[in-house]
Parts: structure tokens; C-alpha cells; sequence
């Protein structure tokens, strides 16, 4: 295969958010490239809707550390509370930095940043909702990509569009030598010698059937990492959204109840109000999911299946749709033929958010243990790593605040150290170029007669079915087992296109070889935590079990090939875990 | 279940000496969009069919194609909207890199031709955000939906005929930048639009507007860049 090579000095990999706002803190100050499977701009951050918080106290009165207590205890307490503190007290900042660069916020009468209500923030520590999310329109992670991205244009930033990265190199002290990408238009691969990587790649909630998540979310950078041996923390925290569209997934952004709307069960029930009398329908979601399914178990599901929940918008004044939701609006008038102002919208939870991922520090440098060591040169940020600032649930509107935060302080300690860190060895990468070149070959040559596509079916409906938002030991063990089967078919695995351009049937194969890894991770985690938090409940343990869980969780691949978790304690602070009510 | 008959043009240019038609009959659902009846191809059928996808509830801009004639993002056009035979072709006026894939470098070009991004002084530091009204926010709300799936540039027959007009996706983001009451380079951006290869480049055919995904209000756009050049800003 041919194989062209490159020397950046640092090299950022993903370009929503997170990697945007670290190459903005790069470029400039060191020889930065960007690499992405995407153009910049089909990045999934642009999908997220409602809105960004930070204590602006521009509507309501507000402070960053009842920002920051909410984040504590809507993440169950696995929450590291220097890293909230940090993100709750900069998201100030960051806000008026966005605004700056020119984001079009929705503004206030007299011209300032609005906010609108979310779920899981509250004034003084859980006394009501609070008006703290930052937004425009309902496509506020889209202004956030488009401006980032604008930036990054005006700046000059060195892009490779859609170039693929699938390994890492390390050099002999155990830092950062280069990353290996597939270059989807010629096929070729593109050797990039670095002293620096940030991944930025993003969830990987594609190894779920029912998914609010991008088809090329498929966790490309905490897989590679897990097979260059080192851990991933806290994968068995997943989030899923209360409201996805039925059957699709699609998400309608937690906006639509932060603006008023209601969910319903069958009977016309405002049932929330019995999970949390306090913010009712504005609970944090792990805990509005639960309610869900807790409905539909209990028989109060709608439709012939008595299988969703109804989202409520009825009672809003149509301009109020039309100017604060219009985008989900659209998604609900084109999927499932509604018009929301009139009619009930089918939803059901939908896999949505990884709080897990490559575990990191404040500054985003990827650590190897549960001492904390670095791994010199390597970074990660936004949904692909773990800080951890959204514990066992995170917050609505803040993973876009994670990914600014915590993009930028990656890129500017990653320009730091590039600037004075040594080159990389030359042959530091060559191991590394000739598996993925062996690995692609494999693909290419293989007589193989099994499906990426049956295969990935197979995975998402078990995913879904067996760990999602109740599991139990039996689930739990089924589908350990379907993936080990599914992992043993993949090594069957045959394509078609025997081509080098625009192989998307290679790509989708390799991103199916990532999503396994990662399943069987989330999997290994979530049957070891023998109690119920946040985003990972257990029936057979229903109960928070802060005496032998207040830890996170590291998942790694020993040299036999078996997974092992290991822990690591949660950083506490000023607030004791309690009981979480609404 | 029903069956639909796609009829999608295919061509490598590394192999192929010209495009040519390939028809394909797929099992499709009620509600199914036209990128299921695409995936159904890729991932059951054939493997070597070449299009991009990403978000697939149309925020992403990756899937825009011709299909029955018409500029439309795949992931948001149901099956039932559009009829049991469908012919798909790749965006015109771009080269064809493979099968419904085209060279998007030029159109990126032409985006970062209009300067894209905020003019301003940068308020100090330690300053809070700049003022906006809200009427003055909603003058330039409707070109902050593009999401740069050139659609309407494709869709343009000015632009077929003449790949060096910037074409209307460029001219959306110049309205975009133009109308935000915090950008400070009315005249620079003027300099640059004041052309027939930008703002008088536009022959108002409004398949542009028809193009759109996001509703976006294309050729008034473009009309209104132009009277504010005429007028020389506010």
C-alpha cells in the first residue's frame, strides 16, 4: 500500500468541538494538523440542541458552584469535583469567549446572552430550576461547530479531511511518536510523526440499536488506546435520553421541556411528577428514562405495543415552537408525519452519551493508571474521554461545555509540550504502519462470507436489549457471550469492494472491529459494578452502594487478550454524596 | 414492507471510462428515508456503492444528492415522499470522486473565498458579551442554519455553467456575516462580494431556494447582500 509521511508537531484527531477548540489554542503557536473521517462540519457536535450552561446569572440569579453542585450530584457523586469545579467556574469564560468569536446566542430583551431552563440545574442546591443554558435556537451545538470551525478558518488551521486515524505509535519511554490514517479518497495511508496527539473522536453510541448518535460515532479513539494497552475508565456509564424519536432515536433536545413541555404516559399522565416532585419533568435523565420504562413495564406504556411515552407541546404558544424549537419541530412534522403543535409525540429513550472513555486529567493529558501518570504527549477531550466531570450521568448542556472547557486547556497544554519536547523517533511509527497496513490487507483479501452489517445489527439489537437502561447479571452475562460470538464471527468478516477509493465498506468494517471492543468494555464494567448509579442500573442491585462504589472503574485488554477491570477512587470535595432526590 | 427500484449512477474514475446507471430493488418500511433504501444497497447488496452519511436526521449536511431531479439530503426524504422509483445521482457541478461522492475542496474553497468568520475587535479582556438586540439577532437568523451541504450551490445553473461563482452556499454565509450588527468589515466584505463571480453572479432561479434542506431563504438572501452593497451598508 502506498503510504506518504508527515511531521506536525502536534496533531489533533476529530474536529467537533473538542478538537476545534484545542486546534484554535495550537495552530499558531505550533506546526498543528487536524485530522478528521469527516469534513469538520458533519461533526456531531453540530447535532446537539439545547443549549450550553454556564452561571451567567443573566436572566436569574445564579452561581458557578450551584452549577457545579448540580453537576456533583446529577452525575450520582462518581463525579471528580476539582474537575466540575473547573468546568463550572470557566464556563463563564467560555460562553463569553463563543460569543465573542461571533456565536449568535439568543438574546435577552435588553440584548444580553438568554438562558432558558434544563434539566437536572437548579437555583441553591436543588431548590427549583434555574434559567442557565446559554442557546441558540435549538441548534446550539450546530453554532457551536460553525463558529468553532469559522475560527479555525480565519486562523489558517491545517486540515485532513477525511483522513482516518486507526493506530497510535508510542516511542520506547512510553510517549507519543505518531498516529497512522487511512486517507478515504485514494485508500493510501498517511504516516503522521508527531509529539503530540489530542483525540477528540467523539461517543460511540452506534454499538446501540436505538441511538441518538451519528452513524460514524463508532469510538475510533478509546479503541485504539485499548489495544495500545492502556485503560478506559467508567465505560459502563452510559446515558440514554428520555426523548428520542419512536423506533428512530433521533433526539428531541431536553429544551422542549426546559421550554414547558410535559411527558405523558397512556393515560394522559403527567407521570413525573411522582419521580420527582420537585422539578418533575426536568429531572436528570437517567432518572427520567428510569420513570419511563418504569411506566411501560408497569403497563402505562401508548400504542398498540404499549411500548413509548408521549412528549407534550400542545399547550405552548405556537410562536414560541416556532422561535425556541423549530429544528425539532421539523423532525417531528418529517419522521413520524406529527405536527407537534397540535399532536402527542411518540418517544422512547434513546443511547446517547458515554460518560466513560479515555480517562484524563484537568489539563486533558491521558493518564496510563489509577495513580494518575501521563502518558507524555497524549491528550483527550470531549465525549471520547473521561475527566470525570459527568460521573455516573451527566447533565443536558454539558457536553458542550465539556468540550470548550476542556478542548481548549488539551490544546493549550499540548502546545506547551510540543513546543518542547524532543521529535519523535523515525522508526518509532513503523510497527504501527505495517499492522494497519496488515489489517486493512486482511479485510481487502478476505474470502470471508460473514456481514459487517448482520454482525453490527446483531451487536446493536443486543446492546440495546440486554444493556441499556436496566440491566441485571443475566443480561449482563447474555450479552458478554453474544459479543465474544460476534467478535469471533468478525474475524470472518468479508467485504466487497476490493477497491482503494472510498472504501466505505473497509471503513464500516473497521468501525464495527472499534464498536466490539468497546461493547465488550462497557459490558466487563457494567457486570463488575454490583450496585445502581447514575446511568447504570441493576435490578439485581438496585441500590447505591457508596461503602464499595464511590471508584471508577478501569477497563483494559491484558497480553492474553481477557479484559480486567480495575479501580480508581472518585476525587471528592466540599460535597458528601446524599440522597438523590428532585 | 414494500419494494422500491433505485436506480443510482455509478462511476470510479480510476476504473470507469464514464458513469453509467445501476438499478437495484431493495425491501423497504413504511418510513423508511432514501438513505435506508442507500444502506440497504451498501450494507445487503453491494458493498462498493459510494456515498457519504453521518448524522442522518439532516443537521450534518453530508448526504446531499439528485434524486428524481432534485437537490435533497437523503436522511430527511421518505420513500413514500418520493415514489418507488428513484434515480440517484451525485450533486452536478462538482467532480465525481465515486458514485454519489463529489469533490467538496472547491466549494470549501469558495466558502472560505467570503471570509466566514466574525470582524470585530476582540473586547478586552475580562469583558462580558458584546450587545445584540434581539431584532437585530433575528436579522441574520435565517443564514445561520446553513450547514454547508451545498445543495443550492449545486443546484445553480449559474454555477454549472461557471464553477468560478462563488454560488449561493458562499453568498449565504456572506449575508450570515454582512447582517450581524457586531462584524465591523461592511466595506471588505462588500469589496469581496461586489462581482459577477459573487453577489451579481445570481441569475434568480431559486433552485436554491428549492434545494434547501433548512428552509433557508437563499436568493432573498443574495438579493439582499446585493442591495446592501448597492446601498453601501447601513
Amino acid at each position: 500500500m502506498n503510504a506518504h509521511h508527515h511531521t506536525f508537531d502536534a496533531v489533533i484527531v476529530g474536529a467537533g468541538g473538542a478538537g476545534l477548540r484545542a486546534a484554535i489554542e495550537c495552530a499558531g503557536k505550533v506546526n498543528t494538523a487536524v485530522i478528521s473521517k469527516l469534513y469538520p462540519t458533519r461533526s456531531h457536535t453540530g447535532a446537539a440542541q439545547g443549549g450550553m450552561c454556564a452561571a451567567l446569572a443573566n436572566v436569574e440569579e445564579d452561581s458557578w458552584e450551584w452549577h457545579a453542585f448540580d453537576t456533583v450530584k446529577g452525575g450520582d457523586y462518581l463525579v471528580d469535583q476539582p474537575a466540575a469545579e473547573i468546568m463550572c467556574r470557566e464556563a463563564i469564560d467560555a460562553v463569553i469567549e463563543l460569543e465573542h468569536f461571533g456565536l449568535p446566542f439568543n438574546r435577552t430583551p435588553d440584548g444580553r446572552i438568554d438562558q432558558r431552563r434544563f434539566g437536572g440545574h437548579t437555583r441553591n442546591h436543588g431548590e427549583a430550576p434555574v434559567k442557565r443554558a446559554c442557546y441558540a435556537a435549538d441548534r446550539t451545538g450546530h453554532m457551536i461547530l460553525q463558529t468553532l470551525y469559522q475560527q479555525c478558518v480565519a486562523r489558517g488551521v491545517a486540515f485532513f479531511d477525511e483522513y482516518q486515524v486507526l493506530d497510535i505509535a508510542f516511542g520506547d519511554s512510553g510517549e507519543v511518536a505518531g498516529v497512522v490514517a487511512y486517507e478515504l479518497e485514494t485508500g493510501d495511508l498517511h504516516v503522521f510523526a508527531t509529539k503530540a496527539v489530542l483525540f477528540a473522536t467523539g461517543g460511540f453510541g452506534k454499538m446501540f440499536k436505538v441511538s441518538s448518535n451519528a452513524h460514524t460515532l463508532t469510538g475510533d479513539g478509546p479503541a485504539v488506546l485499548l489495544r495500545r494497552g492502556l485503560p478506559l475508565e467508567d465505560m459502563e456509564f452510559f446515558q440514554f435520553h428520555p426523548t428520542g424519536i419512536y423506533k428512530l432515536g433521533i433526539l428531541l433536545s431536553e429544551a422542549a421541556r426546559g421550554e414547558g413541555g410535559i411527558l405523558r404516559n397512556a393515560e394522559g399522565e403527567r407521570f413525573m411528577e411522582r419521580y420527582a416532585p420537585t422539578v418533575k419533568d426536568l429531572a436528570p435523565r437517567d432518572m427520567v428514562s428510569r420513570a419511563m420504562l418504569t411506566e411501560v413495564r408497569q403497563g402505562r406504556g401508548a400504542g398498540p405495543r404499549k411500548d413509548y411515552l408521549h412528549l407534550d407541546l400542545t399547550h405552548l404558544p405556537p410562536e414560541q415552537i416556532d422561535a425556541k424549537l423549530p429544528d425539532i419541530a421539523e423532525f417531528v412534522r418529517t419522521y413520524q408525519a406529527i405536527e407537534p403543535k397540535t399532536d402527542l409525540i411518540p418517544i422512547q429513550p434513546t443511547a446517547h452519551y458515554a460518560m466513560g472513555g479515555i480517562p484524563t486529567n484537568t489539563d486533558a493529558e491521558v493518564v496510563r493508571d489509577a495513580a494518575g501518570t501521563v502518558v507524555p504527549g497524549l491528550y483527550a477531550a470531549g465525549e471520547c474521554a473521561c475527566v470525570s466531570v459527568h460521573g455516573a450521568n451527566r447533565l443536558g448542556t454539558n457536553s458542550l461545555l465539556d468540550i470548550v472547557v476542556f478542548g481548549r486547556r488539551g490544546g493549550i497544554r499540548m502546545a506547551d509540550y510540543a513546543a518542547g519536547a524532543p521529535a519523535p523517533s523515525a522508526s518509532a511509527t513503523e510497527g504501527a504502519e505495517a499492522e494497519t497496513d496488515a489489517a486493512i490487507e486482511r479485510l481487502t483479501s478476505s474470502g470471508g462470507r460473514v456481514k459487517v452489517a448482520d454482525i453490527r445489527s446483531e451487536l446493536q439489537e443486543e446492546m440495546t436489549d440486554k444493556a441499556s437502561v436496566f440491566r441485571t447479571e443475566e443480561s449482563l452475562t447474555a450479552a458478554q457471550s453474544t459479543i465474544e460470538h460476534l467478535r469471533s464471527r468478525y474475524e470472518h468478516v468479508g467485504i466487497d469492494d476490493k477497491g482503494r477509493r472510498f472504501n466505505y465498506d473497509l471503513t464500516e468494517a473497521l468501525e464495527l472491529g472499534f464498536l466490539l471492543d468497546l461493547a465488550e468494555t462497557l459490558v466487563a464494567a457494567a457486570l463488575a459494578r454490583t450496585e445502581s448509579r447514575g446511568g447504570h442500573f441493576r435490578d439485581d442491585h438496585p441500590l447505591r452502594d457508596d461503602a464499595n462504589w464511590m471508584k471508577h472503574s478501569l477497563v483494559r485488554r491484558g497480553s492474553s487478550g481477557q479484559l480486567t477491570v480495575g479501580y480508581k477512587p472518585v476525587v471528592g470535595g466540599k460535597y458528601l454524596p446524599m440522597e438523590r432526590k428532585y | 414492507m414494500s419494494t422500491v427500484t433505485l436506480h443510482i449512477e455509478r462511476f470510479d474514475p480510476t476504473v470507469d471510462r464514464k458513469p453509467h446507471m445501476q438499478t437495484y430493488v431493495v425491501e423497504v418500511a413504511e418510513d423508511d428515508r432514501v438513505l435506508d433504501a442507500l444502506h440497504e444497497v451498501r450494507w445487503h447488496q453491494d458493498g462498493t456503492l459510494a456515498f457519504r452519511r453521518s448524522c442522518a436526521h439532516g443537521v450534518c449536511g453530508s448526504d446531499a444528492m439528485v434524486v428524481n431531479g432534485h437537490n435533497r439530503l437523503a436522511c430527511i426524504l421518505l420513500i413514500k415522499d418520493v415514489g418507488h422509483e428513484i434515480t440517484i445521482e451525485p450533486m452536478r457541478g462538482l467532480p465525481v470522486l465515486k458514485d454519489l461522492v463529489v469533490d467538496m475542496r472547491q466549494f470549501f474553497d469558495q466558502y472560505r473565498s467570503v471570509q466566514p468568520w466574525l470582524h470585530a475587535e476582540p473586547p478586552p479582556p475580562g469583558s462580558r458579551e458584546r450587545l445584540q438586540s434581539p431584532e437585530e439577532r433575528a436579522r441574520y437568523d435565517d443564514t445561520t442554519k446553513c450547514i454547508l451541504c451545498a445543495a443550492c450551490t449545486t443546484s445553480c445553473p449559474v454555477y454549472w455553467s461557471n464553477d468560478r461563482f462563488v454560488g449561493p452556499a458562499a453568498l449565504v454565509l456572506a449575508h450570515r456575516f454582512l447582517f450581524d450588527s457586531r462584524d465591523e468589515a461592511t466595506a471588505q466584505r462588500h469589496d469581496i462580494l461586489d462581482g459577477r463571480m459573487a453577489a451579481w453572479g445570481c441569475r434568480t432561479a431559486f433552485n436554491c431556494t428549492d434545494a434547501c434542506p433548512r428552509h433557508i431563504k437563499v436568493t432573498q438572501a443574495i438579493e439582499e447582500v446585493r442591495r446592501d452593497i448597492l446601498r453601501g451598508g447601513d
